[in-house]
């Protein structure tokens, strides 16, 4: 459908798509909307590397492909390898990269195929400064495996490896930082964002275009089939996550801190309302709840306090 | 064409190697240090350091990365290197598979080393044979000027047949041992080889496709076919490059198993990479003594040359094949392969196998005199003493 100008002019997010009807993920799939942003924001000069995940099936099997881009499907911990040696040979044939015009290479990498088995090809991609943007969808799980735990999995979450049962649910830890993993690479971007804030996230990624050297997002991606949530409520469930400080929204750019709140004077809303959407989160007690709300509570005390110090 | 004059130079294994990936006009070096190849990798970078090679070096967290990056430059277009040795080699395999199945010719030179434990650094071919499966053609070097040559035929070769292509050479044998290697001026090699032209390229946007997608029980087969189909069209393309390099340069490589002595021979010894230079040193004297011996030195492990190995095969009442490695519950693995060849055709020579040199043990001229004398009391008796025979074992 053809858009009128005039409603051209006032839309913040591009009209173009460059991610095809047809594709093959679930109802009410974050990571499959994530896709659909990057390739707004970054168009068809785009070189997507996908390791195993969700992805690798939602982008359609042999011959068809549902991205308007080239895509290159690689072995699960080999993201930040892959696009290190794709940006190497772009610069080696002397092809621009990133900036206005230039070729983007991104690395589209669930958090398990980042936060645990992709970790240290993520550690290598980031050290050496590559000019490329790596992102990680965090759906929480395996999910393409089957609802398996990842270090990204929160506290109190059942997985089909960590269910929950008469005794009690078995997910113990809380979620790995990964984007403050990141950050003591010192690179020059890091940010979070979410599907449920699209303007903020493709605010990003054309930031993340224009920053000289390696960038990293890490975009918050509801999985309804993984999360026992409905699948009309994926938004609904995203858009919690930041406003109970769940998954707040920041940026760290060369040194410094910046959170991007929907409505920073705020006070986070209590977790559960994130939570009793959800029923992953079923097997959880008062105690759990109270637990994982006093982490919440003091992981946003220190990003506040390092947006305070170094913003 | 220009004339050909060889530039002389006195080279380590490993630094031809790195004056081969500097002549082939490299673009993407990937590469993670282990001994005993890292020298190849440390030349390479001087050469960027000297401003003599325009090469974009990565630097990788290891050699799993190193393979990984490797793919990511050559789908992207670029003609891309590494370089490992054993336990790296093993840690890249997964991705050896993905360079051949997403049809990439990427070229690396292994260095021959053995696994462990117990931790050694020296020459065994069991690291590289360990690999057979995964796709990639094989090249086993003799000497320092095999290495240089079969790094130039190598890209050649793969980019032909878009496969991925490993050139082998012993640990310190040849890696950090000097001799004289006869270069190409850069001209002549870039007659010889020109830019690449991939059979695909990530920074082709006209139309987008993926690679690597998802292939049901439908498609995978005809994916493993093509594969396969590739390997076997590479046997030509092998012997006509190795042609075209000895037309051009004066050192033929048409055969996929260079022979000596075999038309006339009772018996030959059959093996790969530097031991063979053993062999044919020891063969050149025991003929003097009489012996009726030859030698088969296998150059291409895969694709294997069967057509050579079964002509050899109706000539000869004995192979003796020297297996520089092992394959636990079986044998030596060049002789379960000569085997396998030699299976279904009437030429039924005696065939035994000979564990040599494991892990760097010497294997001297001496000791082809040993093997030469048992192998000719087999023939006689015109039966096997036994069928692998661990050569000097202390026992």
């Amino acid at each position: 459908m053809e858009i009128p100008e005039n409603v051209r002019k006032r839309l913040s997010i591009p009209a173009e798509e460059h991610f095809f009807a047809g594709h093959t993920a679930c109802q009410g799939c974050g990571a499959s909307l994530g896709i659909r942003y990057v390739l707004k924001a970054y168009g068809r000069k785009t070189i997507f590397v996908i390791p195993a995940c969700c992805s690798t099936i939602i982008a359609g099997p042999w011959p068809y492909t549902a991205l308007d881009a080239n895509l290159f499907h690689t072995a699960f911990e080999t993201t930040g390898a892959v696009i290190s040696g794709i940006e190497a040979a772009l610069k080696a044939r002397g092809i621009k990269v990133k900036g206005d015009d230039g070729v983007m290479v991104v690395g589209w990498a669930g958090d398990g195929g980042t936060a645990d088995i992709g970790l240290q090809a993520l550690s290598g991609f980031l050290e050496r400064g590559h000019d490329a943007v790596y992102i990680m969808y965090d759906n929480e799980a395996y999910m393409n495996t089957g609802i398996q735990r990842s270090s990204s999995t929160p506290y109190g979450a059942w997985t089909t490896n960590t269910p929950g049962g008469k005794r009690h649910f078995l997910e113990k830890r809380h979620k790995k930082k990964v984007i403050d993993i990141v950050i003591a690479h010192e690179v020059p971007y890091a940010a979070t964002a979410s599907v449920a804030f699209p303007e903020d996230f493709i605010r990003k990624l054309k930031k993340a275009r224009k920053v000289e050297g390696p960038a990293f997002i890490q975009l918050f991606a509801p999985c309804p089939t993984g999360w026992r949530s409905p699948t009309d409520k994926s938004i609904e469930i995203a858009r919690l996550a930041v406003q109970t400080a769940y998954f707040p929204l920041f940026e760290y750019e060369n040194g410094k801190y910046k959170i991007n709140m929907p409505s920073p004077k705020k006070e986070p809303k209590p977790i559960e309302e994130f939570l009793k959407l959800q029923g992953r989160f079923k097997y959880m007690t008062k105690e759990d709840i109270e637990n994982l709300q006093s982490w919440v509570l003091r992981e946003w005390e220190k990003l506040k306090k390092l947006a305070e110090v170094f913003g | 064409m220009a004339e050909y004059k060889p530039i002389r130079k006195v080279v380590s294994g490993n630094y031809a190697a790195a004056y081969a990936v500097k002549h082939a006009r490299v673009q993407v070096v990937a590469a993670y240090p282990i001994t005993p190849q890292t020298s190849i990798i440390e030349k390479i970078a001087e050469f960027i350091a000297n401003g003599e090679a325009d090469i974009q070096y990565v630097p990788v967290e290891s050699e799993h990365s190193a393979m990984a990056a490797s793919i990511g430059a050559s789908a992207a277009g670029a003609r891309a290197f590494t370089a490992t040795s054993a336990q790296g080699l093993a840690l890249m395999h997964e991705m050896l598979h993905w360079a051949s199945g997403a049809r990439l010719p990427v070229v690396m030179v292994d260095v021959n080393r053995a696994m462990a434990p117990p931790w050694s650094v020296w020459d065994d071919q069991t690291d590289s044979l360990s690999q057979r499966d995964t796709g990639w053609m094989q090249f086993y070097a003799e000497n320092n000027q095999e290495v240089y040559d079969g790094v130039l035929m190598a890209f050649k070769i793969a980019e032909t047949v878009n496969l991925p292509a490993m050139v082998i050479e012993s640990a310190f044998i040849l890696s950090h041992t000097y001799d004289v290697v006869e270069m190409i001026p850069q001209e002549l090699v870039d007659e010889f080889l020109p830019p690449r032209k991939p059979l695909y390229d990530l920074a082709d946007f006209s139309q987008p496709f993926s690679v690597g997608a998802l292939g049901g029980p439908n498609d995978y087969y005809e994916f493993r076919y093509k594969i396969a189909k590739a390997m076997e069209d590479a046997v030509k393309v092998i012997k006509d490059v190795g042609k075209e390099f000895g037309e051009r340069f004066g050192r033929d490589y048409s055969e996929m198993i260079e022979k000596g002595y075999v038309d006339d021979a009772d018996f030959v010894f059959m093996g790969m990479g530097s031991l063979m230079g053993t062999v044919k040193e020891a063969v050149e004297l025991l003929r003097k003594e009489g012996y009726k011996v030859g030698y088969a030195k296998v150059r291409w492990f895969r694709p294997f040359p069967k057509e050579e190995l079964r002509e050899i095969a109706e000539s000869v009442k004995g192979i003796a094949v020297l297996d520089r490695n092992y394959s636990f519950g079986q044998e030596g693995i060049l002789f379960n392969e000569s085997k396998g060849v030699l299976y279904n055709t009437d030429a039924r020579p005696i065939i035994k196998n000979y564990i040599v040199g494991l892990g760097g043990r010497d294997f001297t001229v001496p000791d082809v005199k040993a093997i030469a004398e048992n192998m000719k009391k087999v023939i006689e008796a015109g039966k096997l003493d036994r069928e692998v025979e661990w050569y000097h074992l202390k026992r």
